[in-house]
């Protein structure tokens, strides 16, 4: 009977939650009216991290904040600013971690390099290899 | 040449050996840091949130007098585990303002009289744009503001009893 009532209890807890009452922002989940200025703004928060949830893009991400930010997007593109603008903002206050396209600097330099040596050295492994074919055939 | 490159794999491998070992020692910190520190308080004029205490502008904390600026909000569970050690700064003299991020009124009241009210002003930030133009990725977060309008520190999450002394100091540091 206890167990029974306290299952019943359950019924009718309001949970608590740790989220705004609010709705998001109206340019949160709404396309502009624009879709030249649309499609801008939603390539450029495909490569915006969401603070909040860090593994994602602002595009992906149900966090409010992701709304905030991508209404904050829409709202900035709509006024005419560019988006490497929009970008340069953004990372003035969260540090280039807030952006997916990783600038160039002396810390991602090999982040760049590395495909091209890994390359070169693909190639070359490559070239030895063919050269000892040939001999081996002859 | 060839007894070289017979170390190559070997030296290769101390190198990765060495990154993730470095890795495995050094604490891991997942906090966003806001780029703001030690820069100009960005320009704001928030509308008060509560009717009995006024609103929050940046032109507020260039009057010489070094201050908190914590950003809250009302459905924010470690903002009420904060607040105790918000009245303890407020009875040492700290002026603390607040920004309530996406919040109501309504909500915002009922938390000061739950939990008392340690602000002087409380700004209305219904759509994050102060806590975006200030780089906090969520909330608690307190900001020590000098008397000039410069944000000298960054306290991410909750104001813990023993993060209270730090926070006089930094305070205390940014008035002399």
């Amino acid at each position: 009977m206890k167990r029974a009532a306290a299952l019943a209890l359950l019924v009718v807890a309001a949970p608590a939650v740790a989220d705004t009452p609010l709705p998001p922002a109206a340019l949160a989940d709404t396309q502009l009216p624009d879709p030249h200025q649309e499609a801008e703004a939603r390539a450029l928060m495909e490569t915006l991290r969401c603070v909040v949830c860090q593994g994602q893009s602002i595009a992906q991400s149900d966090a409010d904040m992701a709304g905030q930010m991508r209404a904050m997007v829409r709202q900035r593109i709509a006024a005419g600013e560019k988006p490497r603008e929009i970008r340069k903002w953004l990372i003035d206050r969260y540090g280039d971690y807030v952006s997916y396209d990783p600038p160039w600097s002396a810390v991602t330099a090999p982040l760049w390099l590395m495909p091209l040596a890994l390359l070169i050295i693909g190639a070359w492994i490559a070239r030895a290899s063919f050269k000892r074919r040939k001999r081996g055939q002859g | 040449m060839k007894r070289v490159l017979l170390w190559v794999p070997l030296g290769a491998f101390a190198l990765l050996f060495a990154v993730v070992a470095s890795g495995l020692f050094r604490p891991s910190d997942h906090l966003v840091h806001s780029q703001m520190v030690g820069k100009a308080l960005p320009q704001f004029t928030l509308p008060k949130m509560v009717p009995d205490a006024p609103g929050l502008a940046s032109t507020t904390f260039t009057d010489g007098k070094p201050r908190l600026l914590n950003v809250f909000a009302s459905w924010c569970i470690p903002c009420m585990a904060e607040s105790p050690n918000l009245m303890a700064l407020k009875q040492h003299g700290v002026e603390i303002d607040a920004v309530a991020v996406r919040d109501t009124p309504r909500n915002v009241e009922d938390f000061l009289k739950r939990f008392g009210n340690p602000y002087a002003r409380i700004g209305d930030d219904r759509q994050s744009a102060v806590q975006l133009a200030l780089g906090s990725s969520g909330v608690p977060e307190t900001y020590v503001i000098d008397g000039h309008g410069r944000i000298v520190e960054q306290h991410i999450g909750d104001v813990r009893a023993e993060d209270v002394p730090a926070l006089l100091a930094a305070l205390k540091k940014a008035g002399g």
